[in-house]
């Protein structure tokens, strides 16, 4: 095991009657991105608060860089940065200013103007924090998490509520920060978010942790096959296809075939094979990865946006 | 150290960007300078330097309102939780509204010390360096009570609310809008349980009768002024919130009430001892009566 710069173990956080987290263990490690995944309410913002030193645990044991959250606040906040979900910056307090202002509470700073240029917000460095747009607010708050260069980045739903071409944007200033070897704890309850940024991810649903790996992990691990779909110039019965080699099982709907496929090259190929005996022929392919869609609905029987 | 200097700068600078701040601190306390110094002093030098006492009073306890309300308004927009994340503490957070307000305030004093002088003629403007201090300490005292309600108050609207349930007998029983000597005996006697009837009494002793910092009754003011900010910033800080949604435990509340403590101690002293109300009528009486020889050659 690399190292690990985050640890939590047996997290418990209660809001009065509400178990807001229920035993929640994992650990990240440097260098790595890595994502909480799951629907609103599932526990995410609470753990990573805590990890923030925002909020005290009920129970469990939580390290940062080394340093306990709630014992060493002091010494912890100048090694993180965050872009809070629910937060805001006065109306008339300008980009610029906000940037240096940030910065000068930490021992180790990034210059302001980098940070401003990186984040494509020089333009709007004299704008008014009331004037700039949800995209531009998003971005501002990624680069403030950045001004004291921290050793752990934590984004709570760095693109919710955003449009679909500022969240790739924000993908965008994300990957680059990954190939810096940014340590970045994330939390999303966008699956494409999550399958296509973060190097590992745990499923969170009820304030547990049901399910962690790497996104092809997790994918491999559940039991969704690939599905190969297909149409046909002639009908063909769903028996005969699913005692092809390399398929395990197939139906029919609305004249298209499903093929639950355990290793898709092979189903394709003795698939073809099979229609050129026939005589028929091949109309529509599809190959269809399981997603961590699929993985959440298996674990808990809901889809992620309910 | 660095971060209360930064913070306080940007409270400066974001308060200047607000038009609210124009009218409390400027149009407000302007207002009132000419109403007492133009109608009720009738220009006349010795009653407007007699009448800059409450004149300065109102604008020093109007740093009650301003920042430390924009404080809750910090804490409802989740724009606290952001410094949270940083090693910014909440003493800072705090300290920075009393300094803000501080150097905000004292230009619009300066200002009218200034129009007394070349508007109404006030030539004597009696011991500055004790007026100067009641000022300073004046101002730290209660935007550390704006400060305390802050803690208190969960919303902006019951922020206004208290507020101004606290800034109505504050100004009007303590001499800074009435003058004591001229309010009924009963409610001289509550006044003299307010901070602010001392704030106004020894600004005026400073100002009319150039009360000397050393002497017992600014000393008494003084004290009792520190007491009670000390105290008022302290809680404040125990209790200062940076979440939204945390609420304040009902406990803190009968905490909060306990901060009164000094002025209720000096408010039973003097209601024996009749001190201040002695002081106030002498001042009242020498403004009222025939110009004096002494007077005349001013």
């Amino acid at each position: 095991m690399t190292n690990s710069i985050l640890q939590v173990e047996n997290l418990v956080k209660h809001y009065g009657s509400v178990q807001a987290v229920r035993g929640v263990t994992f650990d990240v490690k440097e260098g790595e991105v890595f994502g909480l995944l799951g629907p609103n309410g599932a526990g995410k913002t609470s753990t990573v608060e805590i990890l923030e030193g925002l909020r005290a645990p009920d129970s469990g044991r939580v390290s940062v860089c080394g340093l306990d959250p709630q014992k060493e606040p002091g010494k912890l906040k100048h090694e993180i940065g965050a872009a809070l979900q629910s937060t805001s910056l006065p109306e008339k307090l300008r980009v610029m200013e906000a940037l240096k202002l940030f910065s000068s509470f930490y021992k180790r700073h990034r210059d302001p103007e980098e940070l401003l240029k990186r984040f494509g917000l020089e333009e709007k460095r004299n704008s008014f924090y009331g004037q700039l747009s949800g995209g531009q607010k998003q971005r501002l708050a990624l680069a403030m998490a950045l001004v004291n260069n921290p050793q752990v980045l934590f984004f709570d739903e760095p693109t919710s509520g955003l449009d679909p071409q500022v969240r790739r944007e924000i993908y965008d200033i994300v990957e680059e920060l990954k190939r810096e070897k940014k340590t970045i704890v994330m939390t999303t309850h966008y699956i494409e978010e999550a399958e296509r940024l973060c190097d590992r991810v745990a499923i969170i649903d009820h304030g547990q942790v049901i399910a962690l790996g790497s996104p092809r992990e997790l994918k491999e691990r559940s039991g969704n096959k690939t599905r190969v779909e297909v149409r046909l110039h002639q009908p063909d019965s769903p028996d005969v296809l699913k005692n092809l080699e390399g398929v395990t099982d197939c139906r029919e709907l609305n004249g298209t075939y499903i093929l639950q496929a355990q290793r898709p090259p092979q189903a394709i190929v003795s698939l073809v094979k099979h229609l050129e005996i026939q005589g028929n022929e091949l109309l529509g392919l599809e190959i269809l990865t399981p997603s961590l869609e699929d993985v959440f609905i298996e674990l808990t029987g809901r889809r992620l946006r309910d | 150290m660095t971060n209360f200097l930064t913070l306080t700068r940007m409270r400066i600078q974001l308060t200047l960007r607000n038009k609210m701040f124009l009218f409390f601190s400027v149009i407000m306390p302007f207002g009132f300078f000419f109403l007492y110094a133009g109608v009720f002093a009738k220009g006349n030098p010795v009653g407007v330097r007699y009448l800059l006492g409450p004149i300065v009073a109102l604008t020093v306890m109007g740093s009650f309102w301003g920042l430390s309300a924009a404080l809750v308004m910090f804490r409802e927009q989740g724009i606290l939780r952001r410094f949270h994340v940083t090693p910014v503490t909440s003493s800072d957070m705090l300290a920075s509204s009393v300094v803000a307000n501080f150097v905000l305030t004292l230009p619009t004093i300066i200002v009218e010390f200034f129009f007394a002088a070349a508007l109404f003629h006030v030539r004597q403007f009696g011991n500055l360096p004790t007026t100067f201090v009641l000022i300073a300490f004046g101002t730290m005292s209660f935007a550390s009570l704006g400060l305390v309600v802050a803690s208190v108050t969960n919303t902006m609207q019951e922020t206004q609310v208290i507020n101004q349930l606290i800034w109505l007998p504050l100004i009007f029983l303590s001499g800074a809008t009435i003058p004591l000597a001229g309010l009924p005996h009963v409610v001289q006697r509550v006044g003299l349980f307010l901070p602010a009837t001392y704030l106004v009494t020894e600004l005026q002793d400073a100002i009319y009768q150039s009360a000397a910092i050393w002497s017992r009754d600014v000393l008494i003011a003084l004290a009792s002024l520190i007491l009670w900010a000390s105290l008022t910033f302290f809680l404040s800080a125990q209790l200062f919130r940076w979440e939204p949604e945390s609420k304040i435990p009902r406990r803190a509340k009968l905490l909060v009430a306990a901060t009164a403590l000094p002025f209720i101690l000096l408010g039973i002293w003097e209601n024996s001892s009749s001190r201040t109300l002695a002081k106030a009528q002498a001042m009242s009486d020498s403004v009222n009566a025939p110009a004096t020889p002494a007077d005349r050659s001013k």
